[in-house]
Parts: structure tokens; C-alpha cells; sequence
């Protein structure tokens, strides 16, 4: 039995038929969507790998049953920039070497963009690493996290209005 | 020059926007198969039924692939030939491999794995390092000793002794990317494999030899890995093989990835350790003699352990020059996983084993423990390096236990300048006052330094080669043998060759590494990727350069010398070309503008059974001063505080340096206090997934956290004089457990000392809270 659904997948709007009601969020957009940018490591939701947004708010993608979406708004690292421009927290993440194997990345991006979108850490740098405590990275690259996410929020908080944030 | 810029990894804007591929995002050809282990349930047992029909029956299973069905039975030791891909009739740890699913899918072949219905007679399981030593389970037969002077005279002479032990718990390496290879067969028998391995000339062999085919038939890549830390360096031999032998055995691409649990249960993690110590001192803390008895927990099969064990051993000095040291190594088989290489490779190991002893001689002559470490450090190198021909400069020369000469000690100078910069005693004092006010939350500090030796102590692997073409628009694409995951090798090489070439580093494109293209590498490890890689390359580009040079000089009757390349421009006799002019006159000129270069590390020789001679190049160094707090009514603790200052030499990449230095220390400290592997007495590992198994969140990283980079050339002739930087700093973690220590202290009355085992969970600090109250 195939079951149907709709999610608007970075901007692009998609019918899609499953044939397992298990299928998670994840295992759709990297198996079936080849979105392979959200990246799994953990698939039980500890790590943080696989973050995206669902309607704005950050989640992760291997605990999300995708049927239970239907009609969500997906975005996803490979959504984030406008055409060449990157969006400013991808910037921020170049710019400060927020990474070593950028294996954790697009989590961290994706996360980072959800957390200042939540406008709860602002720009304490405690509170975002609390913030960013739920994606992990083996390699530490925590202290150019750190940082992008702060200098990434500075710039989204003046420039607010001229661009959106997520 | 483009050496020596903080330019981030060249992979970033990748990263950042999802495109840059790890294996499991390489789009794969649509009839490509999917692997998955059926594993042991039992630590070690007789297999006496190993029925497979219901795995055969499952959905989406196309073959299904028994220890019967494979003659000769491929290996997957990185060392003795003593790992069968798959268990014979005898499983040998909880998480053993014994037969593999091929399915039309990764799920399908995962469900089916679970459904084999095996009967097991169990056999006598060694879980732990007592039992295995009760049993006198080793390898090689037996301990190795190696030692210098005497020490159990020393000990015997000296004015005080004392005698303690240390648990070392062993690390789950958790690289964000799990384990993963991608295996495409080719015309003709042949295969192209994509691996996430640190080694791809070992998975081009292993694979070679599992099909029975020479190394020529077997092309192995690898672009980039998320992670590896030591744990890609065999561990991936056995999901190429698998996926080798299955893709032969159907003609179709066959791919495997280990999900979370998988990979920590099959795979083989950080050698755990128990390490004894018996020493001699004097009133001051001067150490007069040790005898360390290091007890390995190596696992079911050989991998990696020797040389593991090796290195334990030749960083049982760390930093300080001991006349008197005795060191028996035990290389214990247990029924776990096959313990392999973990980034330090059991230096770690040792090095906590002589601060420990540091640690605790200082508690016992009450003497602040800096001074205490000071006292027993090498002496300062010198401006100069001793004339070997005069024989008192000889005799006096300070030696390692294993009679390396120490000719480029800093520490006295990098501890003074941290001590300095950290304001470490007056923070001492501030934690004492703070200790004398607060009854819950006491604080503790410690400065530790490190001494860490750079070189494979298999000679033979102290090699690499490089390969450097320039195309007709001046373009230049590198290859060579090291392998990326993270630690910005690929962007510190190409900043080499851009510097060669006197041009921009964005003119340069760094490809996958191709067993194709470099042949017979070594290990991406042991820190010496940018070392051995580097020269490598640097040789190929001067090979490239001076025939450009000469090509030049010619045309403009002048020495090869006077022609400079700098800026992106070449200047000669007067004229001045862009480069890629002078490529294209090159070409035209049909000069060659392709090249290898290869490099040797030089100085080295080293006699393992003796455990004597120069295994070294050179060593680097680094300190560090942590401060904690715990609640010693929960045990709870926090890293407050940490100051950095390490030796890089002359950094090839000051931000790249910096970030190594930032994640090795909280990967340091993370196994010391987070990081707990648990089995339970079935020997089944209870740790398998990040809920139980902690490795640090952004939030455990310290409040305050300085990083400073020394400031000094390699005296050694490395590349541009910088100095390995993947290992080294690990082992400055070390001084959280050590503050710790002196937390736990500060809630007795002076009199017990603490004896923390590591790693330092709230558990293990609770009880060593309760031994220095006496409760
Ligand atoms: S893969 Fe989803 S949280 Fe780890
Ligand atoms: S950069 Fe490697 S896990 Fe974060």
C-alpha cells in the first residue's frame, strides 16, 4: 500500500508516495529525495547530524516520521544559500573554520540558524553553547562554533529586515 | 608564501552548504547491493549451529554469505593474519562478525541479520584485564621488558618509596561518520573501492588478497573521511573485504556501512589499561627509580596492539629524565573487541602513567606539584646541539629510557611562559582560599605537560610520496598519499605546493587520494601526515620548479637561481612572466610539467626487541593548566577553565594548528571524564550508543578556554620547520584529571591521597571524595 504525502522541500513543493509508513524524514530526503547534505550519525536522535528545519523550527530529521508531516515546509542545508550567496551563518562557519571534518556541519548549520530564529540565546556565548549543546561534534570544534554562531547572530540581529533569517 | 596563513579547510564552503561527499552520499549505480554483519550474541563460544535459512527466507535478502562459503577464508588483520573476515566455528567477542546479509536494501539486510538461528556452547569469556592476566592470556607469548639502569636497586636505595596503581579506561573513537565502503566491480575482475579509511593502501591490499588478484587490480579513493582519530586505520578493513567478496561473488556494486550500535560493537575501540607503579624518591620529589607494570586490555585479536603497547612504553618518561626505570609490558587477550589504534596510539597511556606517578609523589613530599615536575624534567636544549665528537659532551648527554637523546627540550621555558600567562600560582592560591569557604563545591588546578615522540616506530613506514601535475593554463593538481578527516592535511599540503610554486593557493586543486595515482602509502597516522606528505610534495614541486627555472634560465642566459617565483609571477634576468604564461611557454618548449616526489624521514633507527635507538624524529611539546570544580556530595563536575600553550614549530597553518590543539584537549579530557566503556560480565558492551557512551557537548567545553601557539622552529629539517600537531595535543587533557585530583584532595585533610581512577565519572570521584574523608 503506498501512502502519500506533500512537503514543500526547499522552497519546491513535492508529492511524494511511500511505500513503508516508517520511512523517517531522513531516510527520505538522503535515500529517496538524494538530498545528502543532512547527514546521519547517529539515526536515534543524539548526535544532532541530521538537523533540519521543519516549518522553522530545528528538529531532527531521523526521529521525524515523514508521514507525520505532511504538508510541512523542509528546509535543509542544500536550501539555505540563495543561489551563490551563502546564507550568514554558512558564511560565519567559513569564516571562523567552525569545523574540522565537517562531518557534523550541516547539523550544526541548520541548528544554529533554528537557534537564532528561536531568539532565546541572543548573543551570550553561554547560552549558545547551551543552545548548541544537542549537536554534537567528535573533532571539538566547539570554540569556531562558537563563534560563527555568535558573529552569525550579531549580523542577522543589525541587519534585521533587510534579509530573512531562515 | 602561502605557508604559515591561518586559511580555513580548503573543504568549507562545501561543508556549509552539504556537498561535500563522505562515502554514504556517493550517488551509487541502481542495482547496488547492501551489506550487513550478523553478529555474536555470545563473548566466546563454540558455534555449534549456525542455521541461516531464515536470513536466506528474509525479504530483500539476494545472498547470504557463511564461513563455509568462503575458501580460504579472507583476513583482515592490519599485523599476524589472525582476523578471519568472518568467525570459524569459535566466536570470540559479543559483536563478532559471522556471516553477512546481501540485501536489495541497507534496512533489509539489517532486519534479516537478526534473524540466523545460532546455537552456542559458551566457553570461558576474559572480560577484564585480572582475568585475562589470572589466565595468562598474552600476545607475543608473553610481557616485553624493556628498562635502563636499575631501578630496583634505586628504589631499594632511595629515601622514600611508594607504590599506587591506575585504571585507565579505554575510548570509543564515535567519528561522527561511521564506518563505510563502497565497492564497484570493473571489467575484467578488477574493483574500485571507496573507503572511509585512513589507509588505503592497507584496504588495497586486504582486498587484493581476499580475491586472490595482484594490488594492480584493486584502485582504491578516498576524498575525505568525517572523522577517523585512529579508528579508520584497520577497522575498515573489514567492510571492504566484505563488500569485495560479495560484489565478486554477484557481479553487482555491493555497499556497507555500519549503523551507531553496530559500529561500536563490532569495532575495536582505545586500549584500556591498568598501570602499576612502584617508585623511588627522594624529599624533594626528585625520582630516583620506577618500575611501571603496563597491563593492555588488547582484545580478541592482535590488529595494532604491539606497536600500541610499543608506544605506551617509550612515553612512559614523558617529560622527565629518569635513570632508573623498569617497564613490563602486558599484551592481554581478552574476549572484547580488538582494542586498535586511538589518536596518541597508547601514548596516553604512558604519559598518565608518569604523571600519575608525578601527581602522587608530590602529594606524598607535600610539595606544590609544578615544582615537583620541574625538578624532574629533562634538561633545556641548548642553542646548539652537542658536538658528537667530544666524549664528556657524550657522556653527558640525557637519554630516554629507550636511549634516545633529548636534544630539543622546551618545557622549562613553555611551562614558565604558561605559568606566566595562565597566572597559575595566584589562581593556586585563589582555589585554596575558595576551597577554605566552600564545604560543597571544591576546586581544583593542575599544570601537565607533554612530551610526545613523532615518527612510526616501524621504521619502513616513515615514507611518503607525491604526485604534481601542472596543466597547460597553470593550473596545478595534487596528489598524495595522506588521507583527510579534518585535521586540514589537504589544505596545509596545498599551501605547500602553492608556496613551491610561488602562486595562490585557490590555483591549486587537492583530489581524493588514489592508490592509483600514489602507490604503497602508509597510514594516514601517528601525526605525520603533514610531515612525510609534505616533503613529498614540496620535492615533487622543487623537481617541477627547477625545470621551469632552468627552462628559463636558459632562454634568458642566466643562473637557474636568479629565476624567482613569487606573487603569481615569475621573475628572470629582468623580464617578468605570470606563471601560466610560463607554463605555457613551458609546454610549447615540451618540458615536462608533471612530477613525483617522494620523502624519507631521516636520523631514525630503532631495535624494538631491545627497545633501544632513535624511533623519533623529534619531539613536540605542549602544556596545559585546567582548573575544576566538583560537588562532592554528587561527584558532578565542570572543566572551568583551560590554558594552552603548545609547540607546532613553525606552524604550517596557525588556525588549523589551533583548532587541532582546541578539539585534541577536549578529546583528552573527554576520556578522562565522560567517557566510560561499560560490559557487563557476559562481556556484552552496555556503552553502544551516544545515550549511554558521553563524549563532550558544546557546553562541556571550558568557560574559558586559551589557546596560544609557542613560538619556535623545529630544530629538525621538516617541512618549512613546523612539527606534527594531530596527536600531541590529546594528551594535555590529562591535566583535568589531574585537577580533579587536586579537587578531590582539597576535601580531605591532606593525609589520604585521592588515587582517582580514570575515566573520572561522578562515580569514581564520589568514591575517591569518600577515600580522602576517610567515610
Ligand atoms: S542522526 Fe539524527 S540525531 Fe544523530
Ligand atoms: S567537524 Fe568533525 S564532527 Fe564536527
Amino acid at each position: 500500500m503506498s501512502h502519500d504525502l506533500t512537503l514543500t522541500i526547499n522552497g519546491t513543493r513535492q508529492q511524494i508516495a511511500l511505500d513503508d509508513p516508517r520511512v523517517t524524514l531522513l531516510d527520505l530526503l538522503r535515500e529517496r529525495l538524494h538530498l545528502t547534505g543532512t547527514k546521519k550519525g547517529c539515526d536515534r536522535g543524539q548526535c544532532g547530524a541530521c538537523t533540519v528545519l521543519i516549518d522553522g523550527r530545528r528538529q531532527n530529521a531521523c526521529l521525524a516520521l515523514a508521514l507525520s508531516h505532511d504538508g510541512a515546509e523542509i528546509t535543509t542545508i542544500e536550501g539555505l544559500a540563495e543561489g551563490d550567496t551563502l546564507h550568514p551563518v554558512q558564511a560565519a562557519f567559513v569564516a571562523e573554520d567552525g569545523m574540522q571534518c565537517g562531518y557534523c556541519t550541516p547539523g550544526q548549520v541548520m541548528s544554529a540558524v533554528g537557534l537564532i530564529a528561536e531568539g532565546r540565546a541572543g548573543t551570550d556565548p553561554e547560552r549558545i553553547r547551551e543552545g548548541m549543546s544537542g549537536n554534537l561534534c567528535r573533532c571539538a570544534a566547539y570554540s569556531g562554533i562558537t563563534r560563527a554562531v555568535l558573529a552569525a547572530a550579531e549580523e542577522m540581529t543589525t541587519t534585521k529586515g533587510e534579509r530573512k533569517t531562515a | 608564501m602561502s605557508v604559515a596563513k591561518p586559511l580555513p579547510h580548503d573543504a568549507a564552503p562545501l561543508h556549509v552548504t552539504g556537498q561535500a561527499r563522505y562515502i554514504d552520499d556517493i550517488p551509487v549505480p541502481a542495482n547496488t547491493l547492501h551489506l550487513a554483519f550478523g553478529l555474536s550474541e555470545r563473548a566466546h563460544a563454540k558455534v555449534t549451529v549456525l542455521d541461516l535459512g531464515p536470513v536466506r527466507a528474509a525479504p530483500g535478502v539476494v545472498a547470504v554469505i557463511g564461513p563455509d562459503d568462503l575458501s580460504p577464508m579472507p583476513d583482515c588483520s592490519p599485523s599476524i593474519h589472525d582476523e578471519p573476515l568472518l568467525a570459524m566455528g569459535e566466536v570470540h567477542y559479543a559483536g563478532h562478525p559471522m556471516f553477512i546479509v546481501v540485501a536489495e536494501s541497507h534496512l533489509a539486510a539489517r532486519r534479516a541479520a537478526r534473524l540466523a538461528m545460532v546455537t552456542y556452547e559458551d566457553l570461558p569469556a576474559l572480560i577484564t584485564i585480572e582475568q585475562a592476566l589470572a589466565a595468562n592470556s598474552h600476545f607475543e607469548g608473553g610481557p616485553v621488558t624493556w628498562q635502563i639502569g636499575d631501578a630496583a636497586a634505586a628504589i631499594a636505595g632511595a629515601p622514600r618509596v611508594l607504590k599506587g596503581s591506575i585504571e585507565i579506561g579505554g575510548q570509543e573513537h564515535f567519528y561522527l561518520e561511521g564506518q563505510a565502503a563502497l565497492v564497484l566491480p570493473q571489467e575484467g575482475g578488477d574493483m574500485v573501492v571507496h573507503s572511509s579509511t585512513q589507509h588505503p593502501t592497507e584496504i588495497q591490499h586486504k582486498v587484493s588478497e581476499a580475491l586472490g588478484l595482484p594490488m594492480n587490480a584493486v584502485r582504491v579513493e578516498v576524498r575525505r573521511m568525517g572523522g577517523g582519530f585512529g579508528g579508520k586505520e584497520s577497522q575498515g578493513n573489514h567492510l571492504a573485504v566484505a563488500c569485495a567478496v560479495a560484489a565478486r561473488a554477484t557481479g553487482r556494486p555491493c555497499k556497507m556501512r555500519y549503523d551507531r550500535d553496530d559500529d561500536m560493537m563490532i569495532t575495536g575501540k582505545r586500549h584500556a589499561f591498568r598501570i602499576d607503579y612502584h617508585v623511588g624518591h627522594d624529599d624533594r620529589g626528585r625520582i630516583l627509580g620506577v618500575e611501571f607494570l603496563q597491563l593492555a586490555q588488547c582484545g580478541w585479536s592482535a590488529d595494532l596492539s604491539l606497536p600500541v603497547c610499543d608506544r605506551a612504553m617509550l612515553h612512559a618518561d614523558n617529560a622527565y629524565l629518569i635513570e632508573n626505570m623498569r617497564i613490563e609490558s602486558h599484551r592481554l587477550r581478552t574476549n572484547t573487541q580488538s582494542a586498535t589504534a586511538y589518536r596518541g596510539f597508547g601514548g596516553p597511556q604512558g604519559m598518565l602513567g608518569i604523571e600519575r606517578v608525578l601527581d602522587h609523589v608530590a602529594f606524598a613530599v607535600g610539595r606544590e606539584p609544578l615544582e615537583v615536575r620541574r625538578a624532574n624534567f629533562y634538561g633545556e636544549a641548548g642553542g646548539q646541539p652537542p658536538d658528537p665528537r667530544d666524549i664528556s659532551a657524550q657522556k653527558k648527554q640525557q637519554v630516554t629510557p629507550y636511549r634516545m637523546p633529548v636534544e630539543d627540550f622546551i618545557l622549562h621555558g613553555l611551562t614558565a611562559r604558561l605559568e606566566e600567562s595562565s597566572a597559575y600560582l595566584a589562581r593556586k592560591a585563589e582555589v585554596a582560599r575558595w576551597n577554605a569557604a566552600n564545604d560543597v563545591l571544591k576546586k581544583g588546578i593542575a599544570l601537565t605537560p607533554v612530551k610526545f615522540g613523532i615518527s612510526f616506530t616501524l621504521t619502513w613506514l616513515n615514507q611518503a610520496g607525491a604526485l604534481v601535475h601542472v596543466y597547460q593554463d597553470g593550473s596545478v593538481h595534487l596528489n598524495h598519499g595522506g588521507t583527510e578527516m579534518g585535521q586540514g592535511l589537504f589544505q596545509k599540503v596545498a599551501q605547500v605546493a602553492a608556496s613551491g610554486f610561488g602562486i595562490g593557493v585557490e590555483r591549486v586543486k587537492i583530489t581524493a587520494t588514489d592508490t592509483g595515482k600514489v602507490p604503497n602509502t602508509s597510514a594516514t597516522a601517528a601525526s605525520s601526515g603533514s610531515d612525510l606528505n609534505g616533503m613529498a610534495v614540496k620535492a615533487a614541486c622543487d623537481t617541477l620548479r627547477g625545470r621551469l627555472a632552468e627552462f628559463l634560465a636558459e632562454r634568458h642566459q642566466v643562473s637557474p637561481a636568479e629565476v624567482l617565483f613569487e606573487g603569481g609571477r615569475v621573475a628572470v634576468g629582468g623580464a617578468e612572466y605570470g606563471f601560466d604564461e610560463v607554463i605555457a611557454m613551458a609546454y610549447q618548449a615540451r618540458i615536462s610539467l608533471s612530477a613525483t616526489g617522494f620523502y624519507a624521514t631521516p636520523k631514525i633507527t630503532w631495535d624494538r626487541v631491545k627497545g633501544q635507538g632513535r624511533p623519533f624524529f623529534y619531539f613536540a611539546y605542549g602544556a596545559a593548566v585546567s582548573e575544576v570544580v566538583i560537588d562532592r556530595l554528587t561527584g558532578e563536575n565542570r572543566i572551568l577553565r583551560c590554558d594552552i600553550l603548545h609547540d607546532a614549530g613553525a606552524s604550517l597553518n596557525p588556525a588549523i594548528d589551533m583548532g587541532q590543539i582546541e578539539g585534541g584537549y577536549v578529546q583528552g579530557a573527554g576520556w578522562l571524564t565522560t567517557e566510560e566503556l561499560v560490559w557487563d560480565d557476559r562481556g556484552r558492551l552496555r556503552t553502544h550508543a551516544p545515550s549511554t557512551y558521553k563524549i563532550p557537548a558544546c557546553s562541556d567545553r571550558p568557560r574559558v578556554f586559551n589557546v596560544a601557539l609557542w613560538e619556535g622552529a623545529n630544530r629538525e629539517e621538516t617541512v618549512y620547520r613546523s612539527k606534527a600537531v594531530g596527536e600531541p595535543p590529546f594528551m594535555l587533557g590529562i591535566s583535568a584529571l589531574m585537577a580533579l585530583s587536586d579537587a578531590v584532595a582539597a576535601c580531605g585533610d591532606g593525609t589520604v591521597y585521592p588515587d582517582l581512577q580514570a575515566p573520572a565519572t561522578p562515580e569514581r570521584i564520589l568514591a575517591a571524595v569518600k577515600r580522602v574523608r576517610g567515610d
